[in-house]
Protein backbone atom coordinates (compact mmCIF):
# COMPACT_ATOMS: atom_id res chain seq x y z
CA UNK A 1 0.00 0.00 0.00
CA UNK A 2 1.34 3.02 -1.16
CA UNK A 3 0.87 6.43 1.58
CA UNK A 4 -0.06 9.88 0.30
CA UNK A 5 2.14 11.99 0.91
CA UNK A 6 0.42 14.03 3.45
CA UNK A 7 -0.29 11.07 5.19
CA UNK A 8 3.59 10.35 5.25
CA UNK A 9 4.08 13.90 6.18
CA UNK A 10 1.36 13.51 9.32
CA UNK A 11 2.47 9.73 10.07
CA UNK A 12 6.67 11.40 10.76
CA UNK A 13 4.97 14.24 12.16
CA UNK A 14 2.91 11.96 14.91
CA UNK A 15 6.06 9.76 15.41
CA UNK A 16 8.02 12.88 16.36
CA UNK A 17 5.26 14.02 18.80
CA UNK A 18 5.34 10.53 20.64
CA UNK A 19 9.22 10.58 20.73
CA UNK A 20 9.48 14.10 22.46
CA UNK A 21 6.34 12.43 24.93
CA UNK A 22 8.61 9.84 25.82
CA UNK A 23 11.59 11.54 25.98
CA UNK A 24 9.80 14.08 28.88
CA UNK A 25 8.34 10.20 30.62
CA UNK A 26 12.22 9.42 30.91
CA UNK A 27 13.34 12.75 31.48
CA UNK A 28 10.71 12.97 34.58
CA UNK A 29 11.11 9.90 35.65
CA UNK A 30 14.89 9.72 35.96
CA UNK A 31 15.20 13.60 37.38
CA UNK A 32 12.52 13.65 39.58
CA UNK A 33 13.62 12.16 42.85
CA UNK A 34 16.58 14.70 42.49
CA UNK A 35 14.42 17.68 41.62
CA UNK A 36 12.09 16.58 44.81
CA UNK A 37 15.00 16.45 46.61
CA UNK A 38 16.35 20.10 45.60
CA UNK A 39 12.49 21.43 45.87
CA UNK A 40 12.43 20.01 50.10
CA UNK A 41 15.96 21.04 50.82
CA UNK A 42 15.29 24.63 49.72
CA UNK A 43 12.07 25.11 52.02
CA UNK A 44 12.02 26.34 55.58
CA UNK A 45 10.28 23.68 58.26
CA UNK A 46 6.86 25.78 58.02
CA UNK A 47 6.74 24.98 54.32
CA UNK A 48 8.16 21.39 54.14
CA UNK A 49 5.27 20.60 57.19
CA UNK A 50 2.42 22.58 55.19
CA UNK A 51 0.07 19.80 53.99
CA UNK A 52 -1.91 22.46 51.50
CA UNK A 53 1.85 23.58 50.32
CA UNK A 54 3.15 22.38 46.88
CA UNK A 55 5.63 19.94 46.99
CA UNK A 56 6.85 20.84 43.28
CA UNK A 57 7.30 24.32 43.94
CA UNK A 58 9.23 26.73 46.84
CA UNK A 59 7.42 29.72 47.67
CA UNK A 60 10.10 31.34 50.06
CA UNK A 61 13.52 29.27 49.05
CA UNK A 62 15.82 29.80 52.26
CA UNK A 63 19.20 28.27 52.78
CA UNK A 64 18.77 27.03 56.24
CA UNK A 65 18.87 23.45 55.65
CA UNK A 66 21.97 24.07 54.18
CA UNK A 67 23.28 25.83 57.10
CA UNK A 68 21.82 23.68 59.53
CA UNK A 69 24.13 21.26 58.12
CA UNK A 70 27.25 22.77 58.38
CA UNK A 71 26.11 24.32 62.06
CA UNK A 72 24.45 21.79 63.34
CA UNK A 73 25.94 18.47 62.72
CA UNK A 74 29.50 16.83 61.54
CA UNK A 75 28.69 17.02 57.88
CA UNK A 76 31.70 19.27 56.89
CA UNK A 77 34.02 16.65 58.66
CA UNK A 78 31.83 13.34 56.76
CA UNK A 79 32.35 15.53 53.63
CA UNK A 80 35.89 15.74 54.31
CA UNK A 81 36.41 11.95 55.52
CA UNK A 82 34.65 10.68 52.52
CA UNK A 83 36.99 12.78 50.44
CA UNK A 84 39.98 11.15 52.17
CA UNK A 85 38.96 7.45 51.84
CA UNK A 86 38.45 8.44 48.32
CA UNK A 87 40.84 9.60 47.22
CA UNK A 88 43.45 7.60 49.05
CA UNK A 89 41.73 4.19 48.26
CA UNK A 90 41.23 5.10 44.63
CA UNK A 91 45.16 5.34 44.81
CA UNK A 92 45.62 2.36 46.57
CA UNK A 93 43.36 0.11 44.29
CA UNK A 94 44.30 1.84 41.06
CA UNK A 95 47.99 1.13 41.35
CA UNK A 96 47.26 -2.43 42.47
CA UNK A 97 44.89 -3.15 39.81
CA UNK A 98 47.62 -1.66 37.31
CA UNK A 99 50.51 -4.12 38.04
CA UNK A 100 47.86 -6.80 38.31
CA UNK A 101 46.37 -6.61 34.98
CA UNK A 102 49.96 -5.52 32.85
CA UNK A 103 51.04 -8.97 34.18
CA UNK A 104 47.86 -10.97 33.27
CA UNK A 105 47.18 -9.19 30.23
CA UNK A 106 50.31 -7.53 28.67
CA UNK A 107 53.12 -9.61 29.75
CA UNK A 108 50.71 -12.86 29.47
CA UNK A 109 51.98 -14.00 32.65
CA UNK A 110 51.43 -18.28 32.55
CA UNK A 111 48.00 -18.88 34.49
CA UNK A 112 47.20 -15.34 33.90
CA UNK A 113 43.61 -16.21 32.53
CA UNK A 114 42.81 -18.55 35.23
CA UNK A 115 43.78 -15.45 37.04
CA UNK A 116 41.47 -13.19 35.14
CA UNK A 117 38.53 -15.59 35.79
CA UNK A 118 39.32 -15.54 39.70
CA UNK A 119 39.13 -11.64 39.68
CA UNK A 120 35.84 -11.57 37.88
CA UNK A 121 34.41 -14.44 40.78
CA UNK A 122 35.92 -12.05 43.37
CA UNK A 123 34.16 -9.29 41.81
CA UNK A 124 30.84 -11.12 42.07
CA UNK A 125 31.61 -11.64 45.99
CA UNK A 126 28.98 -8.97 47.66
CA UNK A 127 29.22 -6.36 50.37
CA UNK A 128 26.97 -8.93 52.05
CA UNK A 129 28.94 -11.61 52.14
CA UNK A 130 31.95 -10.29 53.53
CA UNK A 131 31.55 -7.25 56.33
CA UNK A 132 30.80 -9.62 59.48
CA UNK A 133 33.86 -11.38 58.85
CA UNK A 134 35.40 -8.42 57.63
CA UNK A 135 34.38 -7.02 60.89
CA UNK A 136 36.14 -8.96 62.92
CA UNK A 137 39.33 -9.00 60.99
CA UNK A 138 38.86 -4.79 61.44
CA UNK A 139 38.62 -5.77 65.11
CA UNK A 140 41.58 -7.63 65.41
CA UNK A 141 43.41 -5.78 63.35
CA UNK A 142 42.52 -2.80 65.53
CA UNK A 143 41.60 -0.71 62.99
CA UNK A 144 37.82 -0.39 63.95
CA UNK A 145 35.98 3.04 63.91
CA UNK A 146 38.88 4.86 62.03
CA UNK A 147 38.95 5.69 58.73
CA UNK A 148 41.80 3.23 58.40
CA UNK A 149 39.25 0.08 58.32
CA UNK A 150 37.56 1.92 55.49
CA UNK A 151 41.03 2.79 53.37
CA UNK A 152 42.09 -0.95 54.01
CA UNK A 153 38.40 -2.80 52.74
CA UNK A 154 37.30 -0.63 49.78
CA UNK A 155 39.41 -2.10 47.73
CA UNK A 156 38.28 -5.21 48.51
CA UNK A 157 35.51 -3.98 45.41
CA UNK A 158 37.48 -1.60 43.51
CA UNK A 159 40.04 -3.84 42.68
CA UNK A 160 38.63 -6.34 41.00
CA UNK A 161 36.26 -4.02 39.47
CA UNK A 162 38.82 -1.67 38.25
CA UNK A 163 41.47 -4.85 37.38
CA UNK A 164 38.54 -6.17 34.80
CA UNK A 165 38.27 -3.43 33.19
CA UNK A 166 42.13 -2.72 33.17
CA UNK A 167 42.44 -6.09 31.66
CA UNK A 168 39.70 -5.83 29.00
CA UNK A 169 41.56 -2.60 27.61
CA UNK A 170 45.10 -4.07 27.72
CA UNK A 171 44.22 -6.76 25.38
CA UNK A 172 43.66 -4.71 22.65
CA UNK A 173 47.17 -3.34 23.46
CA UNK A 174 49.23 -4.44 19.74
CA UNK A 175 51.57 -7.29 20.83
CA UNK A 176 54.27 -6.31 18.72
CA UNK A 177 54.34 -2.93 20.25
CA UNK A 178 55.78 -4.53 23.31
CA UNK A 179 57.65 -7.12 21.89
CA UNK A 180 59.55 -4.69 19.83
CA UNK A 181 60.24 -2.55 23.13
CA UNK A 182 61.58 -6.20 24.73
CA UNK A 183 63.66 -6.95 21.25
CA UNK A 184 64.99 -3.25 22.78
CA UNK A 185 65.72 -3.92 25.72
CA UNK A 186 63.07 -2.28 27.89
CA UNK A 187 62.84 -4.20 31.16
CA UNK A 188 58.55 -4.50 31.99
CA UNK A 189 58.82 -1.55 34.70
CA UNK A 190 60.10 0.39 31.60
CA UNK A 191 57.58 -1.01 29.12
CA UNK A 192 54.79 -0.62 31.69
CA UNK A 193 56.22 3.23 32.57
CA UNK A 194 57.04 4.25 28.90
CA UNK A 195 54.23 2.74 26.41
CA UNK A 196 51.24 0.95 28.63
CA UNK A 197 50.67 4.06 30.96
CA UNK A 198 50.67 6.77 28.11
CA UNK A 199 48.37 4.59 26.09
CA UNK A 200 46.05 4.28 28.73
CA UNK A 201 45.13 7.02 30.26
CA UNK A 202 41.37 7.50 28.89
CA UNK A 203 40.75 3.76 30.74
CA UNK A 204 42.73 4.89 33.71
CA UNK A 205 40.59 7.84 34.33
CA UNK A 206 37.60 5.94 33.80
CA UNK A 207 39.24 3.50 36.58
CA UNK A 208 39.74 5.99 38.96
CA UNK A 209 36.11 7.75 38.62
CA UNK A 210 34.67 4.25 39.28
CA UNK A 211 36.20 3.23 41.68
CA UNK A 212 35.87 6.69 43.29
CA UNK A 213 32.14 6.67 42.95
CA UNK A 214 32.40 3.17 44.50
CA UNK A 215 34.13 4.69 47.42
CA UNK A 216 31.75 7.39 48.15
CA UNK A 217 28.75 5.34 47.72
CA UNK A 218 29.45 2.86 50.17
CA UNK A 219 27.18 2.61 53.05
CA UNK A 220 27.56 -0.99 54.16
CA UNK A 221 30.88 -0.94 55.00
CA UNK A 222 30.96 2.19 57.03
CA UNK A 223 27.78 1.48 58.82
CA UNK A 224 29.07 -1.34 60.32
CA UNK A 225 33.01 -0.60 60.79
CA UNK A 226 32.53 3.18 62.18
CA UNK A 227 30.40 3.71 65.41
CA UNK A 228 32.06 7.72 65.81
CA UNK A 229 29.80 10.32 64.43
CA UNK A 230 33.13 12.18 63.46
CA UNK A 231 34.62 9.41 61.86
CA UNK A 232 31.11 8.77 59.47
CA UNK A 233 31.32 9.27 55.98
CA UNK A 234 28.74 11.35 53.82
CA UNK A 235 26.32 8.17 53.00
CA UNK A 236 26.53 6.72 56.63
CA UNK A 237 26.64 9.98 58.34
CA UNK A 238 23.47 11.48 56.19
CA UNK A 239 21.50 8.28 56.55
CA UNK A 240 22.26 7.84 60.40
CA UNK A 241 22.61 11.18 62.11
CA UNK A 242 19.57 12.89 60.29
CA UNK A 243 17.56 9.88 60.54
CA UNK A 244 16.98 8.89 64.14
CA UNK A 245 14.49 6.17 65.26
CA UNK A 246 11.31 7.56 63.68
CA UNK A 247 12.08 11.58 63.56
CA UNK A 248 13.51 12.48 60.33
CA UNK A 249 15.43 16.04 59.39
CA UNK A 250 13.99 16.30 56.29
CA UNK A 251 15.13 19.63 55.18
CA UNK A 252 18.88 18.34 56.61
CA UNK A 253 18.43 15.29 55.04
CA UNK A 254 17.60 15.95 51.48
CA UNK A 255 20.21 18.90 51.78
CA UNK A 256 23.08 16.31 52.17
CA UNK A 257 21.64 13.95 49.83
CA UNK A 258 22.14 16.81 47.60
CA UNK A 259 25.52 17.96 48.29
CA UNK A 260 26.83 14.86 48.57
CA UNK A 261 25.56 13.78 44.93
CA UNK A 262 27.39 17.18 43.30
CA UNK A 263 31.00 15.91 42.98
CA UNK A 264 30.02 12.98 41.40
CA UNK A 265 27.66 14.72 38.99
CA UNK A 266 30.68 17.41 38.33
CA UNK A 267 33.33 14.68 37.46
CA UNK A 268 30.68 12.88 35.69
CA UNK A 269 29.87 15.98 33.25
CA UNK A 270 33.39 16.22 32.93
CA UNK A 271 33.90 12.91 31.58
CA UNK A 272 30.95 11.94 30.19
CA UNK A 273 32.35 10.72 26.58
CA UNK A 274 34.46 8.21 28.69
CA UNK A 275 31.56 7.12 30.72
CA UNK A 276 28.83 6.32 27.91
CA UNK A 277 31.87 5.41 25.58
CA UNK A 278 33.12 2.55 28.26
CA UNK A 279 29.46 1.67 28.96
CA UNK A 280 28.40 1.22 25.70
CA UNK A 281 31.14 -0.78 24.75
CA UNK A 282 29.54 -3.15 26.78
CA UNK A 283 33.21 -3.52 29.37
CA UNK A 284 31.47 -1.67 32.14
CA UNK A 285 29.90 -3.32 35.42
CA UNK B 1 72.26 -19.15 22.61
CA UNK B 2 70.39 -17.57 19.28
CA UNK B 3 67.40 -19.53 20.19
CA UNK B 4 67.30 -18.03 23.85
CA UNK B 5 67.33 -14.67 22.66
CA UNK B 6 64.47 -15.09 19.73
CA UNK B 7 62.36 -16.36 23.19
CA UNK B 8 62.74 -14.10 25.54
CA UNK B 9 60.45 -14.90 27.47
CA UNK B 10 61.57 -18.21 28.36
CA UNK B 11 64.37 -16.44 30.20
CA UNK B 12 63.82 -17.40 33.99
CA UNK B 13 64.44 -13.46 35.30
CA UNK B 14 62.31 -12.41 33.09
CA UNK B 15 59.34 -14.82 33.83
CA UNK B 16 60.06 -14.43 37.41
CA UNK B 17 59.61 -10.26 37.50
CA UNK B 18 56.14 -11.02 35.80
CA UNK B 19 55.31 -12.67 38.61
CA UNK B 20 56.22 -9.35 40.77
CA UNK B 21 53.62 -7.47 39.56
CA UNK B 22 50.77 -10.03 40.77
CA UNK B 23 51.48 -10.11 44.60
CA UNK B 24 50.39 -7.16 46.19
CA UNK B 25 47.00 -7.64 44.17
CA UNK B 26 47.15 -11.36 45.25
CA UNK B 27 47.96 -11.10 49.12
CA UNK B 28 45.76 -8.08 49.11
CA UNK B 29 42.75 -10.03 47.96
CA UNK B 30 43.46 -13.29 49.46
CA UNK B 31 44.19 -11.19 53.10
CA UNK B 32 40.80 -9.08 52.46
CA UNK B 33 38.66 -11.40 50.58
CA UNK B 34 39.87 -14.86 50.69
CA UNK B 35 40.16 -15.05 54.61
CA UNK B 36 37.08 -13.49 55.35
CA UNK B 37 35.37 -15.77 52.82
CA UNK B 38 36.67 -18.70 54.24
CA UNK B 39 35.94 -17.11 57.90
CA UNK B 40 32.29 -16.55 57.04
CA UNK B 41 31.89 -20.41 56.15
CA UNK B 42 33.38 -21.37 59.09
CA UNK B 43 31.49 -18.90 61.86
CA UNK B 44 28.26 -20.22 60.14
CA UNK B 45 28.99 -23.48 61.51
CA UNK B 46 29.47 -21.96 65.15
CA UNK B 47 27.63 -20.09 67.89
CA UNK B 48 30.05 -17.06 67.51
CA UNK B 49 28.75 -14.03 69.17
CA UNK B 50 30.05 -10.41 69.30
CA UNK B 51 32.16 -10.13 72.62
CA UNK B 52 32.45 -13.73 73.48
CA UNK B 53 35.72 -15.47 73.37
CA UNK B 54 35.28 -18.59 71.97
CA UNK B 55 32.69 -19.57 69.77
CA UNK B 56 31.63 -23.27 70.09
CA UNK B 57 31.35 -25.67 67.14
CA UNK B 58 27.64 -26.27 65.83
CA UNK B 59 27.42 -27.94 62.90
CA UNK B 60 24.63 -27.07 60.66
CA UNK B 61 22.40 -26.07 63.49
CA UNK B 62 22.24 -22.54 62.11
CA UNK B 63 21.11 -23.30 59.10
CA UNK B 64 18.78 -26.03 59.94
CA UNK B 65 17.33 -23.71 62.38
CA UNK B 66 17.19 -20.33 59.87
CA UNK B 67 14.78 -22.57 57.86
CA UNK B 68 12.65 -22.94 60.94
CA UNK B 69 12.39 -18.94 61.12
CA UNK B 70 9.52 -16.95 59.60
CA UNK B 71 11.56 -14.04 59.63
CA UNK B 72 14.42 -15.46 57.71
CA UNK B 73 11.99 -17.36 55.18
CA UNK B 74 10.17 -13.91 54.79
CA UNK B 75 13.89 -12.38 54.16
CA UNK B 76 14.25 -15.41 51.30
CA UNK B 77 10.94 -15.19 49.54
CA UNK B 78 11.37 -11.36 49.76
CA UNK B 79 15.05 -11.36 48.26
CA UNK B 80 13.96 -13.63 45.58
CA UNK B 81 10.72 -12.04 44.73
CA UNK B 82 12.56 -8.22 44.93
CA UNK B 83 15.09 -9.89 42.56
CA UNK B 84 12.83 -11.63 40.18
CA UNK B 85 10.23 -8.88 39.73
CA UNK B 86 12.47 -5.73 39.37
CA UNK B 87 15.07 -7.29 37.04
CA UNK B 88 12.16 -8.91 34.79
CA UNK B 89 10.85 -4.86 35.13
CA UNK B 90 14.56 -3.29 34.13
CA UNK B 91 14.47 -5.58 31.12
CA UNK B 92 11.88 -3.95 30.07
CA UNK B 93 12.06 -1.17 30.45
CA UNK B 94 15.87 -1.01 29.75
CA UNK B 95 14.97 -2.22 26.20
CA UNK B 96 12.23 0.52 25.71
CA UNK B 97 14.68 2.97 26.83
CA UNK B 98 17.42 1.80 24.90
CA UNK B 99 15.36 1.56 21.63
CA UNK B 100 14.66 5.62 22.59
CA UNK B 101 18.07 6.10 23.37
CA UNK B 102 18.95 4.61 19.61
CA UNK B 103 16.74 6.95 17.54
CA UNK B 104 16.83 10.29 19.65
CA UNK B 105 20.47 10.57 19.21
CA UNK B 106 21.04 13.21 22.05
CA UNK B 107 23.92 12.59 24.29
CA UNK B 108 22.29 14.75 26.80
CA UNK B 109 19.60 12.50 27.46
CA UNK B 110 21.97 9.55 27.77
CA UNK B 111 23.48 11.75 30.22
CA UNK B 112 20.43 12.14 32.19
CA UNK B 113 19.36 8.47 31.82
CA UNK B 114 23.07 7.06 33.02
CA UNK B 115 22.63 9.66 36.12
CA UNK B 116 20.45 7.63 38.84
CA UNK B 117 23.30 4.53 38.11
CA UNK B 118 25.84 7.78 38.34
CA UNK B 119 25.22 9.01 41.52
CA UNK B 120 25.91 6.64 44.49
CA UNK B 121 22.51 4.80 45.15
CA UNK B 122 22.22 5.89 48.75
CA UNK B 123 21.35 9.46 47.83
CA UNK B 124 18.78 8.84 45.38
CA UNK B 125 17.38 6.56 47.30
CA UNK B 126 16.78 9.27 49.83
CA UNK B 127 14.69 11.24 47.33
CA UNK B 128 12.11 8.35 46.74
CA UNK B 129 12.48 8.23 50.85
CA UNK B 130 10.91 11.77 50.64
CA UNK B 131 8.35 10.99 47.58
CA UNK B 132 7.42 7.84 49.06
CA UNK B 133 6.42 9.47 52.79
CA UNK B 134 2.82 8.71 53.40
CA UNK B 135 2.53 11.70 54.73
CA UNK B 136 4.37 14.70 53.30
CA UNK B 137 5.93 12.87 50.25
CA UNK B 138 4.60 14.64 46.63
CA UNK B 139 3.06 10.86 45.48
CA UNK B 140 0.68 11.39 47.60
CA UNK B 141 0.23 14.99 47.79
CA UNK B 142 -0.64 14.27 43.69
CA UNK B 143 -2.17 11.28 44.59
CA UNK B 144 -4.68 12.95 47.24
CA UNK B 145 -5.42 16.81 44.94
CA UNK B 146 -6.36 14.61 41.70
CA UNK B 147 -8.20 11.13 42.88
CA UNK B 148 -8.75 12.06 46.50
CA UNK B 149 -7.06 9.28 48.11
CA UNK B 150 -3.57 8.09 49.69
CA UNK B 151 -1.53 5.06 49.64
CA UNK B 152 0.63 3.74 53.08
CA UNK B 153 3.87 3.28 50.62
CA UNK B 154 6.29 2.56 53.71
CA UNK B 155 4.05 1.89 56.34
CA UNK B 156 1.94 -0.90 55.09
CA UNK B 157 3.68 -4.69 53.88
CA UNK B 158 2.36 -4.64 50.35
CA UNK B 159 3.21 -1.01 49.51
CA UNK B 160 6.56 -1.29 51.55
CA UNK B 161 7.09 -4.23 48.87
CA UNK B 162 5.93 -2.27 46.16
CA UNK B 163 8.07 0.80 46.94
CA UNK B 164 11.32 -1.36 47.58
CA UNK B 165 10.54 -2.80 43.63
CA UNK B 166 9.84 0.59 42.67
CA UNK B 167 12.86 2.12 43.63
CA UNK B 168 15.09 -1.22 42.72
CA UNK B 169 13.85 -0.94 39.51
CA UNK B 170 14.37 3.01 38.94
CA UNK B 171 18.05 2.38 40.03
CA UNK B 172 18.91 -0.24 37.89
CA UNK B 173 17.52 0.72 34.54
CA UNK B 174 20.46 3.20 33.43
CA UNK B 175 22.53 0.22 33.56
CA UNK B 176 20.19 -2.05 31.60
CA UNK B 177 19.16 0.60 28.85
CA UNK B 178 23.04 1.72 28.11
CA UNK B 179 24.26 -1.44 28.31
CA UNK B 180 21.28 -2.46 25.75
CA UNK B 181 22.48 0.67 23.46
CA UNK B 182 25.88 -0.64 23.57
CA UNK B 183 24.38 -3.60 22.02
CA UNK B 184 22.19 -2.52 19.60
CA UNK B 185 25.07 -0.02 18.02
CA UNK B 186 26.97 -3.13 17.53
CA UNK B 187 24.12 -4.76 15.06
CA UNK B 188 25.71 -3.80 11.89
CA UNK B 189 23.09 -1.49 10.07
CA UNK B 190 23.57 -3.24 6.51
CA UNK B 191 21.60 -6.01 8.14
CA UNK B 192 18.26 -3.56 8.92
CA UNK B 193 19.20 -2.02 5.35
CA UNK B 194 18.34 -5.55 3.89
CA UNK B 195 15.40 -6.27 6.10
CA UNK B 196 14.07 -3.17 4.70
CA UNK B 197 14.38 -4.00 1.20
CA UNK B 198 12.87 -7.19 1.53
CA UNK B 199 9.57 -5.09 2.92
CA UNK B 200 10.40 -6.01 6.58
CA UNK B 201 9.01 -2.68 9.32
CA UNK B 202 10.28 -1.69 12.05
CA UNK B 203 8.49 -3.98 14.30
CA UNK B 204 9.61 -6.85 12.64
CA UNK B 205 12.81 -5.60 12.62
CA UNK B 206 13.19 -5.22 16.47
CA UNK B 207 11.39 -8.80 16.85
CA UNK B 208 14.03 -10.74 14.48
CA UNK B 209 16.81 -8.86 14.06
CA UNK B 210 17.20 -6.62 17.25
CA UNK B 211 16.08 -9.25 19.68
CA UNK B 212 17.64 -12.12 19.18
CA UNK B 213 21.25 -10.19 18.15
CA UNK B 214 20.89 -8.46 21.73
CA UNK B 215 19.96 -11.66 23.48
CA UNK B 216 23.79 -12.08 24.79
CA UNK B 217 24.01 -8.69 26.48
CA UNK B 218 20.52 -9.63 27.34
CA UNK B 219 21.58 -12.31 29.59
CA UNK B 220 25.01 -11.71 30.73
CA UNK B 221 22.82 -7.76 31.99
CA UNK B 222 20.83 -9.67 33.73
CA UNK B 223 22.36 -12.28 35.54
CA UNK B 224 24.98 -8.94 36.68
CA UNK B 225 21.72 -7.12 37.91
CA UNK B 226 20.29 -10.45 39.68
CA UNK B 227 24.21 -11.01 41.60
CA UNK B 228 24.12 -7.16 42.85
CA UNK B 229 19.79 -6.66 43.39
CA UNK B 230 19.75 -10.37 45.40
CA UNK B 231 22.75 -9.14 47.71
CA UNK B 232 21.34 -5.38 47.57
CA UNK B 233 21.45 -3.62 51.20
CA UNK B 234 20.89 -0.65 50.81
CA UNK B 235 17.30 0.29 49.40
CA UNK B 236 15.39 -1.31 51.64
CA UNK B 237 17.61 -0.28 54.63
CA UNK B 238 17.40 3.42 54.02
CA UNK B 239 13.47 2.90 52.85
CA UNK B 240 12.16 0.92 55.59
CA UNK B 241 15.12 -0.72 57.55
CA UNK B 242 13.58 -3.89 57.06
CA UNK B 243 10.00 -2.77 58.36
CA UNK B 244 7.41 -2.65 58.95
CA UNK B 245 7.51 -5.78 61.30
CA UNK B 246 10.05 -7.56 59.04
CA UNK B 247 8.11 -7.60 56.24
CA UNK B 248 10.58 -6.11 53.60
CA UNK B 249 13.73 -7.97 55.10
CA UNK B 250 16.15 -9.14 52.68
CA UNK B 251 19.37 -11.58 53.25
CA UNK B 252 21.69 -8.13 53.56
CA UNK B 253 19.41 -6.39 55.93
CA UNK B 254 18.58 -9.34 58.49
CA UNK B 255 22.56 -10.55 58.16
CA UNK B 256 23.20 -6.97 59.35
CA UNK B 257 20.08 -6.94 62.21
CA UNK B 258 20.93 -10.46 63.49
CA UNK B 259 24.41 -10.56 63.04
CA UNK B 260 25.84 -7.18 64.33
CA UNK B 261 22.68 -5.60 65.91
CA UNK B 262 21.95 -8.45 67.53
CA UNK B 263 25.24 -9.75 67.88
CA UNK B 264 24.81 -13.28 66.69
CA UNK B 265 27.64 -13.35 64.54
CA UNK B 266 27.09 -17.11 63.72
CA UNK B 267 24.05 -17.43 62.67
CA UNK B 268 23.97 -13.56 60.93
CA UNK B 269 26.78 -15.20 58.54
CA UNK B 270 24.59 -18.38 58.05
CA UNK B 271 21.96 -15.73 56.75
CA UNK B 272 24.32 -14.20 54.44
CA UNK B 273 25.92 -17.33 53.18
CA UNK B 274 22.07 -18.53 51.82
CA UNK B 275 23.13 -16.24 48.65
CA UNK B 276 26.35 -18.06 47.94
CA UNK B 277 25.01 -21.04 45.65
CA UNK B 278 22.68 -18.57 43.79
CA UNK B 279 26.32 -16.53 43.23
CA UNK B 280 27.97 -20.16 42.20
CA UNK B 281 25.50 -21.24 40.14
CA UNK B 282 25.37 -17.27 37.99
CA UNK B 283 29.11 -17.06 37.89
CA UNK B 284 29.21 -20.88 36.18
CA UNK B 285 26.79 -19.28 33.46
CA UNK B 286 28.51 -16.13 33.05
CA UNK B 287 32.09 -17.39 33.02
CA UNK B 288 30.39 -18.96 29.62
CA UNK B 289 30.02 -15.61 28.40
CA UNK B 290 32.05 -13.70 29.77
CA UNK B 291 35.82 -13.61 28.56
CA UNK B 292 38.19 -11.18 29.21
CA UNK B 293 40.66 -12.08 26.33
CA UNK B 294 37.75 -10.84 24.22
CA UNK B 295 37.34 -6.91 22.74
CA UNK B 296 35.57 -5.09 25.49
CA UNK B 297 35.55 -7.92 27.86
CA UNK B 298 32.07 -8.37 28.47
CA UNK B 299 30.73 -10.26 25.26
Amino acid sequence: MVLHKTDRINNLYRNKVIQYALVMIVVIWTLYPFYSMFVASMKNVGELYNLEANPFWINKPTLSNFIYLFTQTNYLKWYINSSIVGISTVLISTIISLLFAYSVAVLRTKGGLALGVMIFMVYLIPQTLLFLPLNSLVNSLGISDSLWSLIFTYPTFQIPFSTWLLIGYFQNIPKEMIEAARVDGASTIQILRKIVIPISSPILITVMLFSFVLSWGDLIYALVFISSSTRETLGVGTVTQLIRGDSFFWGPLMAGGLLAAIPVVILFSFFLDQYVSGITSGSVK
Amino acid sequence: MHKFNEFPRSCSKKHLSNYIYLIPGLAYLIVAVGWPLIDAIYLSFTNAQIGEKVPKFVGLYNFINLLKDSTFLTAAYNSILFTVVSVFLKMIIGIGIALLLYNFKQKWLRAIVLLPWVIPSTFGILGWLWILDPLYGSLNWLLIHSLGFSIPWLAEPFWARTSVILVNTWRGIPFFAIGFLGGMIAIPRDIYEAAKIDGSNSIHSFWYITLPLLMPVILIISLFSIVMTISDFSVVYILTRGGPINSTQVFATLTYQVGLSGAQIGRGAAISLFILPVLIVLAIIMLRYVNPSKKGGLE
